[in-house]
């Protein structure tokens, strides 16, 4: 009983937290005081947010590392890219309604695709997972980048390593090999990555609370243990797999339409660990930590632009040192501490008023 | 067991860390003299010029080269009276999101007229933000068609307000194609290695491929490689294998270093040729020059030139910062002075909106000639935004850059 108040806990403090910064973003954003450099920065956030949070479902609620995030966000995005630019080229504009059929078809491909890859992957267990899952995302990203793709009046053209498309006098290229995707129409909104966010969150909290999540976590715990209950172990690590490349889908096709031009060479390895990094700094299956590292993170390199060529240099000290404090167990003992202390002194404060 | 994971977790994480730890410190490393700030300020009214370019990461020594020659170009014109130039060089680290993020920068810094970005990529995300808010952009080095057309499969639909310094990359391939069929004594049989995921290396090879058909010119390998790749020693084989006496090499210095390293490993002594992402291979840390003798490369900018204006400039250069400057440090010294030229002969101050900059802008810079360091005639611009001059092979003799001719 005192579980589920915990993880209820938990999650009303996320949505708050992510209602809150929505709200007060949206009103200093519409006031003109955060700056062009800065508002065109909520809507990454948001993708990042949303990936992290997914590969918190596999990493932290499921407990297999998984080094391949950045593969199913490029699936996502590459998905959005295709779909957005037939349904443009069919007439179909209203950003908000693109957007949404983007969104959904980036989910589902990177899904499936998660489930297929999940076939072999989860097979494996620990290390071996780890650099299964790594290989995948570089085989997507280079998959990817050898694509030509044209849509005219007589459908999509495809062609592989060489570009051989002919095409009718309307037609238009959509992804063209290494240039990547060129001229897309942007539909992203920042209220549409907050939705984003806030439909991941519930998908991820529903699933802890349920059924699948207790099974899930009590795989994570001791897998043996688990199958001897009764519990099909492949079934629900296949269930956190897919959930994991979905949301990353998702991520990818909201980034895929927020930016008019990118490469697949955008989602390569580093990528992927930058959101292993921003989950294990939130926190292993701490959502609200990966909302707060995330943002943190994106919005750091950018707030140290004064720094000049020292940017990048700082940016990863800084990396280091978060990353020691928050696992000194001294440090977290002391803030313990200090939490119980302000508690136990506002409760006597009460009394004594 | 959870523990192993965070445990890895976090030494994934140190490791991405201490990547990008390396290659800012190989960035600082390489930038000599010019480490304070980022804006160059004057006194009085000044033109806001916007640049961004890869400060730090993998292509940092073309970002600084541009941005150091820039800063000279920029110190030489103030000095002169007349139009004055505030530059903005923001670090974009080669990165279609960071080079975003370096737009918007720079919007909200109150940028007026920009060198685009210093990389192809990095200028393609960013070219449709410079069209939407309508500022020029001259690009010293995005050598990419996507960075001038809209649809830059087929050249149609130009921005119309950015245009570049440098030759397009299937113009190169053109070019060099020529130059081969022309030169037969370096070598009939070509061997070619390029990397396939780049939009760079791949423009310049495809249209290098389609002329080579034209004039006859025997391809007999293709090798092929990604981001990343450190052994070359395959690709080497293949072209040795067939014969090839010339590779081909449309790629950037720090891959071709290690092919050059991988064919001498190798005994091989074909001859090798590559375009302007070859240049900057001799100021390349810990390099064996030996191994780039010989080597050729069509580029517009050759620092042993003879005339006047190359030598002050490279004069200048070295004094300032101590190195031979590259193609991409020429093209950003005659991009500026183009800039200059073209905004001497408007009627635009920097209090002008920056709509009526654009317009003057784009009309002079169609209807002028330039003279500048990076073409031995003169330079003049079409409406779409590309630019017209004659290219200049060179070789490297004795760890020196020399004009092939």
């Amino acid at each position: 009983m005192k579980e589920k108040f915990k993880s209820n806990r938990n999650s009303t403090v996320s949505y708050s937290l992510v209602i809150a910064l929505f709200i007060i973003l949206s009103i200093m954003s519409g006031a003109g005081l955060l700056g062009r450099k800065y508002s065109s920065l909520l809507v990454p956030v948001c993708c990042y947010i949303v990936a992290a949070i997914g590969l918190n479902m596999n990493v932290g609620i499921s407990g297999e590392l998984n080094l391949g995030q950045a593969g199913f966000m490029s699936l996502g995005a590459f998905t959005a890219v295709i779909v957005a630019g037939a349904l443009n080229f069919h007439g179909v504009t209203a950003p908000a309604l693109v957007l949404l059929i983007c969104i959904v078809c980036g989910t589902l491909i990177a899904g499936f695709l998660g489930w297929l890859m999940s076939i072999p992957v989860l097979k494996l267990e620990g290390d071996y997972l780890a650099i299964v899952t790594l290989a995948f995302g570089q085989i997507i990203v280079n998959i990817i980048n050898n694509v030509y793709l044209g849509i005219d009046e007589n459908g999509l053209h495809f062609s592989f390593v060489n570009n051989s498309i002919q095409m009718q006098e309307d037609g238009k290229m959509l992804i063209s090999g290494p240039m990547g995707a060129t001229g897309v129409n942007t539909a992203s909104s920042f209220l549409a990555g907050f939705l984003l966010v806030l439909i991941s969150l519930i998908v991820v909290y529903h699933i802890m609370n349920s059924r699948n999540g207790r099974a899930i976590m009590a795989c994570r715990d001791n897998r043996i243990a688990a199958s001897t209950v009764g519990i099909n172990a492949v079934a629900e690590k296949t269930l956190a797999f897919v959930i994991s490349a979905a949301l990353g889908g998702a991520a990818g096709a909201l980034y895929g339409m927020n930016y008019s031009s990118f490469a697949a060479t955008k989602f390569d390895f580093n990528l992927s660990i930058l959101i292993l990094v921003y989950v294990v700094l939130g926190g292993l299956g701490n959502m609200t930590g990966t909302i707060i590292a995330t943002t943190l993170l994106v919005v750091l390199p950018e707030v140290l632009r004064f720094l000049s060529i020292y940017r990048m240099l700082i940016y990863a000290v800084v990396l280091i040192v978060i990353m020691i404090v928050t696992n000194n167990q001294t440090i977290r003992l002391r803030l313990k501490n200090l939490r119980q202390n302000k508690k136990e002194s506002g409760k006597g404060a009460k009394t004594n008023g | 067991m959870k523990k192993k994971f965070l445990c890895l977790g976090l030494i994934a994480a140190l490791c991405g860390a201490m990547t990008a730890c390396g290659s800012s410190a190989g960035s600082s490393s390489v930038s000599s003299g010019s480490a304070s700030g980022t804006v160059t300020k004057v006194s009085g009214d000044a033109f806001k010029l916007g640049a961004s370019g890869p400060l730090s990461g993998d292509a940092s020594v073309y970002g600084i080269a541009v941005k150091n020659a820039a800063e000279l170009a920029i110190d030489e014109i103030n000095k002169k009276g007349g139009i004055q130039f505030e530059l903005n060089f923001q670090d974009d680290q080669a990165d279609t999101e960071a080079a975003v993020n370096a737009y918007n920068t720079l919007a909200d810094w109150g940028m007026q007229v920009s060198l685009l970005t210093v990389t192809s990529g990095s200028g393609q995300s960013v070219a449709p933000l410079y069209k939407q808010d309508n500022i020029f952009a001259i690009t010293p080095s995005g050598s990419s068609t996507a960075v001038i057309y809209q649809d830059a499969e087929n050249n149609k639909d130009p921005y119309g307000n950015i245009f570049q310094m440098c030759f397009t990359d299937p113009n190169q391939g053109k070019a060099s194609a020529d130059y081969l069929a022309e030169h037969t004594d370096l070598g009939t049989k070509v061997g070619i290695i390029y990397r396939n995921d780049d939009n760079y290396s791949t423009g310049i090879y495809n249209t290098f491929v389609a002329e080579a058909k034209e004039k006859n010119l025997k391809i007999v390998s293709t090798g092929t490689f990604t981001k990343g790749a450190t052994d070359f020693s395959v690709q080497i084989k293949q072209a040795k294998d067939a014969g090839a006496d010339i590779v081909f090499l449309p790629i950037y210095y720090q891959p071709a270093s290690l092919v050059l390293q991988a064919a001498k490993n190798a005994g091989y002594t074909p001859t090798f040729f590559g375009c302007d992402g070859m240049d900057g291979i001799l100021t390349q840390d810990n390099f064996d020059k030996s191994l780039a003798e010989g080597l050729y490369m069509l580029t517009p900018f050759s620092a042993d030139a003879t005339d006047e204006k190359t030598q002050s400039f490279v004069k200048a250069y070295k004094d300032k910062y101590g190195e031979t400057p590259n193609q991409f440090a020429a093209d950003a010294y005659d991009a500026v002075n183009a800039l200059a030229q073209a905004l001497e002969n408007s009627d635009v101050t920097p209090k002008s909106s920056t709509d009526d900059i654009t317009a003057a802008l784009t009309k002079q810079f169609t209807s002028m000639t330039f003279q500048g360091i990076t073409a031995p005639g003169d330079i003049t611009w079409n409406e779409n935004g590309e630019v017209s001059k004659e290219p200049r092979a060179i070789v490297i003799k004795d760890g020196a850059y020399v004009s092939a001719e």
